[in-house]
């Protein structure tokens, strides 16, 4: 996929992410949702789903829905930061420190998890 | 640099009901701006050319184009720092009418001034004494470090947001407004806030940050809108003036 050159600079990666992040976590809650209510409706269907949590691809899904949730939750954070904070002229220090502590947070969960 | 030096130029052509890129081949020059360029088409290769500008020193914000994809105020842009490949691509504007060729329709531009309430109120009669005001008041230093717009568009055809909703009144509208949000001297506060919290306000804006790395002069529009968003909750929760 191409960028197009007036974007494709760290804030408007930034606000990509956010959005793209967001937009996924939208898509991924029906199905938890679905997953979770299995404990009413079907308790051996949703053991043996979660049986499928021991699987390597499963644990890398995880790996990214953890990051996508800590990438979202960091990024508004500093969306949060720049709306409501006097503005700082360190607005791609704040990016670096978001996307790195998502991935710290999500890393840390996956070698928990592996 | 030798004197038989070309670069290939892409211009936009509309108008006549045909439009799309012409090719052209132009003198590369040392030092050379794109404007030069542009001018050099006009004057050698096609005199139908339509373009804007005025000053040639970036003050009058009138030579604003599409350069290889990213507006530029065209004056103050040297062909070294934007060929790519020994190739330029030229067009209008972003996000605004075409008249002709590279010359867009600035009228919307400038009604979001007007709709942003991005006009100075007077609060006093000019008999009144002149106000002081410090140049180091907070309310000074933030309208000081806005206050240098040109009013050349290139915000506007950078930003996404004006892009996909036509009613967003833009970052430099914003960013006049936000600097009159901070002139003590103004008496039209009530109605800029609430002009500018309307749909296609400062809420809109999605702080993406394309206005703030294309702007010529370095301003910040981003920080503004960030600022007018401050004013309008403050508003809003009751806090300070408003």
């Amino acid at each position: 996929m191409k960028v197009r050159p007036h974007r494709g600079h760290p804030l408007w990666y930034a606000f990509m992410l956010h959005r793209t992040s967001g937009l996924l976590l939208a898509l991924f809650l029906p199905v938890h949702f679905y997953v979770l209510a299995m404990a009413l409706t079907g308790p051996d269907a949703l053991d043996g789903f979660l049986a499928l949590t021991a699987s390597t691809p499963v644990k890398l899904a995880e790996w990214g829905l953890v990051f996508l949730l800590a990438v979202h939750f960091f990024g508004g954070l500093r969306l949060l930061a720049l709306e409501f904070l006097p503005w700082s002229s360190r607005q791609k220090t704040f990016i670096a420190a978001a996307t790195a502590l998502a991935f710290l947070v999500s890393t840390t969960f996956f070698l928990s998890a592996a | 640099m030798s004197g038989d030096a070309t670069m290939q130029v892409s211009v936009w052509r509309s108008g006549d009901g045909k439009e799309g890129f012409q090719t052209f081949d132009a003198p590369r020059r040392e030092h050379q701006t794109v404007l030069d360029v542009v001018t050099w088409i006009q004057q050698h290769a096609d005199p139908s050319l339509a373009y804007r500008f005025a000053c040639r020193v970036g003050m009058c914000g009138s030579c604003a184009m599409m350069v290889n994809g990213q507006p530029r105020w065209t004056c103050r842009t040297h062909v070294s720092r934007v060929l790519k490949d020994g190739r330029l691509e030229i067009a209008p504007l972003r996000n605004l009418p075409v008249i002709r060729d590279l010359a867009t329709d600035m009228t919307p531009f400038f009604e979001k001034w007007v709709a942003a309430e991005a006009v100075f109120a007077p609060s006093e009669s000019r008999e009144a004494p002149m106000a002081p005001i410090k140049p180091d008041d907070p309310r000074r230093v933030a309208a000081d470090a806005a206050i240098e717009c040109i009013n050349c568009a290139v915000c506007y055809a950078a930003c996404d947001v004006v892009a996909s909703n036509p009613e967003y009144l833009g970052p430099a509208a914003l960013n006049r407004a936000w600097t009159l949000a901070n002139d003590a001297r103004d008496g039209g506060q009530k109605a800029r806030l609430d002009a500018i919290s309307k749909a296609g306000g400062c809420h809109n804006c999605h702080s993406m940050g394309n206005c703030m790395t294309f702007c010529p002069n370095e301003l910040n529009p981003t920080a503004s809108i960030a600022g007018l968003k401050r004013a309008t909750v403050k508003a809003a929760l009751g806090w300070g003036k408003g």
